[in-house]
């Protein structure tokens, strides 16, 4: 029996209210991504990808349709559920990395074990772990404008795995690097999800970036177009394609 | 814990704009107390008054006095403990400036001081005064003020009572409380009458008012009205009433002016609310990404309105504290510079207390709408601000 999807998006519609009209941003979507996966969503701008990584996120609701992550329908859940919910099950990096600038690289990777029953010992303990994992333990007591871009976004990364989520949602996460950084950053990422087992899904507009996912899905105009699997994808042809 | 540290920190982000509103806050602050204080000066008199004291003078007017004789059957009247007689002399001493202004009174030297035992003075010398027809007792502000010393003359030019007059310092009375005032001189009346007998014999025999002592304060309204009555129909009617009431009498007079001290002590407040406010909506602006993020982590709303809440109550408790340090001192400086206007100027508890509250007042409405928009902001709209 095959494993059930950590993500499962069945019929999503999305729109936004402007200028008095209701303009589709998402077009009845349906998507399996299984757990593990490192998955890819392009497009170009307008296309609906970061809406719909806000959507699989819970940081945005849908109009119609249904998303179920690790079997909770999240479209179903209040503010507040969600809330803690996402503090559980998600872990964000930003294109602009998102760092308390008034808090150092420790405190900024403590942020959300903030919201747990983690004793101070314990929380240091997997703050330091996972600042050593992204390469970090000498900055921990760096603020962010001490940082390098590429070291903030490692930062960003280590505050998003420190709660051990169920997805890691990326939003452009090399969008505001060099080339080497970003690769540093990629290279991470594939780490985490490689040799740790999670589940990522990025939204980039770089080619290069999405060599790293094992599936690359394709949005236009708020339309999943038939996917692409890289050439060094991990697994080709090992994962479903967009349901029909 | 984070959320004091967050708090703090972002407190001192922009060091000048917080630099800016704390320093407007100290000096709101500051002026609120000072402008309460001179309400509070402006009462002083009236707060200083004893309940067991009665003020009988002409029911026409204060300014004209009435016969001596009255004393002795106020004194018969049943519940009256003791009279005294008093007449404002109105001296000018060295100029006219406002400096050198203070006031005389010509009291009974028997039992002034019985009766007003907030003034504390030195057996031997008020026995010295008694003996010294032309003696003077002083308050300890005024011999401060001027380097008055026991033995010392102080020359006075009459202007109600025509001529030059000089008093002898016999003692220097000291002030029980610091709301007892004691920029004031008393000499005996005894000496201002013989004086007009000798000059001017149809102004003689005569008080300004009588200082009443009675021995239960809750039969002052009683007592005040025999008084009243035991001199109805006669050429000089009396109206009594009790000493505080005859000390608000003073201040209803110039109760405009109060009121307008008042009102512009709260809009100082007022004015530092909206400087207050316009930063606070600033700051949380400028950090709504940041808002954003802490909610996408899973940080609830509440959590993110009480940051801005607490930074503007941490801003304003900074102000509060700093402005309330700095009252006293400057309300000192107000007091030397300004003895003649207000010879009591204590900053009181009550004073404290308001600008303790004007201040949280003020960090609490200025943090509330930013902090309320900050909660209600949709992630997705936060995460793309750019501050």
């Amino acid at each position: 029996m095959a494993e059930r999807p950590i993500v499962s998006i069945a019929h999503l519609s999305k729109s936004y209210r402007r200028g008095g009209e209701d303009v589709p941003v998402l077009r009845d979507i349906t998507l399996d991504i299984a757990r593990g996966e490192f998955i890819a969503l392009m497009g170009p701008s307008g296309s609906g990808k970061s809406t719909l990584l806000n959507l699989i996120a819970g940081i945005d609701k849908p109009d119609a349709g249904t998303l179920l992550v690790d079997g909770d329908d999240i479209t179903r859940l209040s503010e507040a559920e969600l809330a803690d919910w996402r503090a559980a099950h998600v872990g964000f990096v930003f294109q602009f990395y998102n760092l308390m600038p008034v808090l150092d690289a420790f405190e900024n990777v403590e942020l959300p074990l903030m919201l747990t029953a983690l004793s101070r010992r314990e929380r240091r303990a997997r703050v330091e772990t996972a600042l050593a994992l992204v390469g970090l333990s000498d900055r921990m007591e760096h603020n962010p404008n001490e940082l390098s871009g590429g070291q903030q976004q490692r930062v960003a990364i280590a505050r998003a795995i420190i709660a051990d989520p169920t997805i890691i949602v990326a939003d452009e996460p090399t969008g505001d690097l060099d080339r080497k950084s970003a690769e540093d950053v990629l290279a991470l990422l594939r780490r985490l999800n490689g040799e740790m087992g999670k589940t990522i899904i990025m939204v980039s507009h770089d080619p290069h970036a999405v060599e790293s996912a094992e599936r690359v899905m394709h949005l236009e105009k708020g339309e999943l177009v038939p996917d692409v699997v890289p050439a060094q994808a991990k697994t080709p042809g090992g994962f479903p394609s967009a349901r029909e | 814990m984070h959320y004091l540290k967050l708090v703090l920190k972002n407190l001192f982000r922009h060091r000048l704009r917080s630099a800016l509103t704390v320093t407007g806050l100290v000096v709101a602050i500051l002026a609120f107390g000072l402008l309460q204080t001179v309400v509070q000066a402006w009462y002083a008199g009236a707060d200083m008054a004893s309940a067991s004291r009665l003020i009988t003078r002409n029911a026409t007017s204060l300014v004209f006095p009435l016969p001596i004789y009255y004393r002795e059957r106020i004194k018969a009247i049943d519940g009256v403990k003791a009279v005294a007689v008093s007449n404002w002399f109105g001296g000018i001493y060295k100029d006219q400036s406002y400096g050198n202004f203070f006031p005389q009174f010509a009291v009974d030297d028997e039992v002034w001081f019985d009766l007003f035992p907030e003034f504390r003075t030195r057996p031997e010398e008020l026995l010295a005064w008694k003996k010294d027809q032309q003696g003077a007792m002083v308050g300890r502000q005024l011999a401060d003020e001027h380097g008055f010393k026991v033995g010392d003359t102080i020359p006075i030019k009459g202007t109600i009572f025509p001529g030059v007059w000089e008093f002898h310092v016999d003692g220097i009375f000291e002030p029980r409380d610091d709301a007892t005032i004691t920029r004031q001189m008393y000499f005996h009346w005894d000496y201002l009458n013989e004086q007009m007998k000798k000059l001017f014999p149809k102004r003689a025999e005569y008080a300004g008012l009588f200082v009443v002592q009675i021995a239960d304060p809750g039969r002052a309204a009683e007592i005040s009205q025999a008084i009243d009555k035991e001199f109805r129909n006669s050429l000089a009617e009396t109206l009594t009433e009790t000493e505080k009431a005859f000390q608000l009498g003073f201040v209803a007079q110039t109760e405009t002016i109060v009121m307008a001290v008042r009102v512009v002590s709260f809009v100082v407040i007022l004015i530092i609310f909206a400087v207050v406010a316009n930063t606070m909506a600033m700051t949380a602006r400028e950090r709504l990404s940041e808002y954003a993020t802490l909610k996408a982590l899973g940080f609830d709303p509440a959590f993110v309105a009480a940051l801005i809440l607490g930074e503007s109550v941490a801003l304003t408790t900074l102000g509060g504290i700093l402005g309330i340090a700095l009252t006293f001192p400057v309300a000192a400086a107000f007091k030397s510079l300004l003895s003649a206007v207000f010879p009591v100027f204590n900053v009181a508890p009550q004073t404290v207390a308001l600008q303790a509250l004007a201040a949280l007042g003020v960090g609490l409405a200025a943090g509330l709408l930013p902090s309320i928009r900050a909660a209600r902001v949709r992630i997705v709209e936060g995460l793309r601000y750019i501050g």
